[in-house]
């Protein structure tokens, strides 16, 4: 094959990708198929385990797939194909723990989760003749305080974000050194571990009330100071989609800033805004650790959010587990059925979000 | 109120004034709501003002307070005090060596998530970004966004049930056959309630954020560089390797930096999880010589506390906040200085990654 040309002939001739040598299409497909027997088939001799049968198969598949693109491709494509297996596993490695952590929660809690659960304080109950205690499921103080304190956090922390948000966007030059500083802070805020927040509500108040400072008000503080970035974050991601030429046909018609920022710019964007404040609320509802910390926690009612401990859902399912009552088993499915219950808020919530986005979006274009 | 009338009147006015609607009352309400106008709209200057100062206020606020009331422990001769002399602060020469060693393993505990989660997360992420179907990268993002919904002690009860049953013979299997190192040396728990079973849990919990932050970071990536890299002959992963990891280090930096942060703060999951000494260890699958973090210690330890000694864990919290701080500024500082041209765009998407997760 080799041709002269100036009395030089090339040393190889120059590999062709188009007339290479290729593995089947499906091949990856295949390999996996076998690979998933051939583990499956050895396990079945020594003892079956899902989880190892997962492991060895990946392992298994990885190795075969590099080999025979090795052999019959080269070496660049046996690479790129590995790449593409681990990536692709590693997708799969994280979809695994999503699926087992809901189903677990699911499996768990749908035993405890009935209306007598949601609309009955759970106590433990004393009885003098027989001199056992004994404990009625419920969860009705964590609902009450889970709503309260949250809705008070969103009502402190809504108006403050939103209103820095128009600042930002609105009123605020690019070059503005306040500008700079603002949106520097609300970013480090967002990296404030929410165990620091609940301190600080706690510190807050323990100076102010003193040493007995546990409330549900001190708790949505301390939720406020996690939330109120995210607002923050949202508004403006959101007011900045306003486009300049709805602003400018309203200061041509003469109508002053204030107005056109609560007549048209928030009017526009507000479906976004309240896409972003939902999902705050349903990123808020599930922390523990503040709330545990500012508010503590308690079997007993308590509606009062301006004093004495509250309970709420996270921290009762926390509690349940790590600081049960008498009766341990009744303790821990409190947790399961607490734990379900605000799994389905969470989900309600983002719910709502998506069809606040969907539905209430600005009509555009035309 | 009669600001509002202003701009509904607007789109009427002009019909109103085509059927020869009296001008001088119009002309008269819009002198005098000019001027209240006028005041609104420096109010409304004001408040936005304010509440962007009070942002600073708070974050002010939240140093300030955790320093006023963890002082008197700080300060404090823990050695002579009776009342740090017992109960969680027992044994221990002053607030220093307190701290030292949950601060040891606040950053143990997360650097081994961060080993076992950034990986993976950046796989999900290049994954997302260039393996899967364009049509469904949408919502394979949004499914890994999940994991971010799920509240955090719900991860913890899960590592409680399913995590730790499933690694406890991994641990023993190290333990028995790779003891010599030290990490996975000691006597192997049987409980499973091990710093590996709470750092698997974590590394699951800050895969989210690391993901969503490179996956639109690897979007960002020049079409034309990649485009470029495929024509020359490149494979799909020599194309990933030339011109989309190189454009994307920065952020993928930032990212775990800030997956890092997460890490740190991280209560319920571990607090549920390890069962922990207070003590300076590298082991990772023991029974009784797990390094503790210092949200964890608080939060166990919180409710039984007397006053000074919550005030000693308040130390310890301000502790945490000043670290996981310096994580996040560090981030920042990395993600604003990249390169001139493309670091305006990349900084703020990443932002809104960010805020996203």
């Amino acid at each position: 094959m080799s041709v002269s040309i100036g009395g030089r002939t090339p040393r190889k001739q120059a590999s062709n990708a188009l007339a290479d040598a290729q593995l089947p299409r499906l091949i990856e497909l295949w390999l996996l198929i076998a690979a998933a027997i051939v583990v499956g088939g050895t396990l079945l001799l020594v003892g079956f385990n899902l989880a190892v049968w997962a492991v060895l198969t990946a392992v298994v598949y990885v190795i075969a797939i590099g080999v025979a693109s090795r052999l019959v491709e080269n070496r660049r494509k046996a690479v790129d194909r590995v790449v593409r297996a681990l990536v692709t596993i590693a997708f799969l490695l994280a979809v695994i723990p999503l699926i087992s952590t809901l189903w677990t929660v699911v499996a768990k809690g749908i035993g405890q989760l009935n209306w007598t659960f949601i609309t009955q304080t759970g106590a433990a109950h004393f009885d003098p003749t027989t001199l056992e205690v004994t404990t009625a499921p419920g969860a009705l103080q964590a609902v009450v305080g889970t709503l309260e304190i949250t809705g008070i956090a969103t009502v402190i922390s809504v108006p403050i974000g939103l209103l820095t948000a128009i600042y930002l966007v609105e009123y605020s030059l690019p070059s503005s050194p306040l500008r700079r500083i603002v949106t520097f802070l609300v970013d480090v805020m967002t990296g404030i571990p929410s165990i620091v927040a609940g301190l600080f509500a706690f510190s807050l108040f323990a100076l102010i009330v003193g040493p007995k400072a546990f409330s549900g008000l001190s708790a949505a503080v301390a939720l406020s100071v996690l939330m109120i970035p995210i607002v923050v974050r949202a508004s403006e991601e959101m007011l900045r989609l306003v486009p300049d030429e709805l602003r400018e046909a309203s200061y041509a018609l003469g109508v002053t800033k204030a107005l056109t920022i609560v007549k048209i710019v928030l009017r526009t964007a507000v479906s976004g805004i309240v896409t972003g404040i939902v999902l705050a609320v349903a990123r808020v509802i599930g922390e523990t650790a503040p709330i545990f910390i500012a508010a503590s926690f308690t079997d007993n009612f308590n509606a009062n959010p301006l004093s004495g401990p509250m309970q709420t859902l996270p921290v009762l399912a926390y509690t349940g587990y790590k600081f049960p009552g008498h009766d341990i088993v009744a303790s821990n499915q409190a947790a399961w059925g607490a734990a379900l219950l605000l799994v389905i808020l969470v989900v309600i919530f983002n719910v709502i979000a998506r069809v606040v986005a969907q539905f209430f979006a600005p009509k555009t274009g035309r | 109120m009669s600001d509002s009338t202003i701009v509904d009147t607007a789109p009427s006015s002009s019909a109103a004034s085509a059927t020869g609607s009296p001008a001088p009352r119009k002309g008269g309400r819009e002198f005098r709501s000019g001027s209240t106008t006028k005041a609104g709209d420096r109010v409304f200057l004001g408040f936005s003002t304010g509440s962007a100062i009070f942002i600073m206020v708070i974050l002010a606020g939240v140093a300030i307070f955790l320093i006023i009331k963890a002082l008197p422990a700080i300060v404090a001769n823990w050695t002579q005090n009776a009342e740090l002399h017992e109960g969680p602060t027992l044994a221990f020469d002053n607030f220093w060596v307190y701290v030292a060693p949950l601060l040891w393993g606040t950053l143990w505990v997360s650097a081994i998530a961060i080993v076992i989660g950034a990986p993976v997360a950046i796989g999900i992420a290049l994954f997302i970004s260039h393996y899967s179907p364009r049509r469904l990268a949408g919502a394979l993002g949004s499914l890994i966004d999940l994991l971010a919904a799920v509240p955090s002690f719900v991860f913890g009860l899960w590592g409680i049930i399913v995590i730790r049953p499933f690694l406890a013979p991994l641990g023993r299997f190290l333990n028995e056959y790779l003891g010599w190192i030290p990490i996975f040396a000691g006597q192997p728990s049987s409980t499973g309630s091990t710093i590996l079973a709470g750092a698997v849990v974590l590394a699951v919990m800050i895969l989210p954020i690391i993901t969503s932050i490179t996956r639109e970071v690897f979007l960002q990536t020049p079409l034309l560089h990649e485009e470029a890299a495929l024509a020359l002959g490149a494979t799909r992963w020599e194309m990933i390797r030339l011109a989309v990891l190189p454009y994307a280090r920065s952020g993928m930096v930032s990212a775990v930096l800030l997956g890092l942060g997460r890490a740190l703060g991280e209560t319920m999951a571990i607090a549920l999880i390890i069962s922990p000494s207070l003590i300076f260890s590298v082991k990772i699958l023991t029974e009784g010589s797990n390094s503790q973090t210092i949200a964890a210690n608080i939060a166990l330890n919180f409710p039984i506390a007397t006053s000074l000694q919550r005030d000693a864990l308040i130390g310890t919290g301000l502790m945490l906040f000043v670290v996981s701080l310096g994580v996040n500024i560090l981030a920042r500082y990395i993600v604003s200085a990249t390169g001139p041209g493309a670091s305006g765009r990349k900084t703020r998407r990443s932002k809104k990654a960010i805020q996203s997760a």
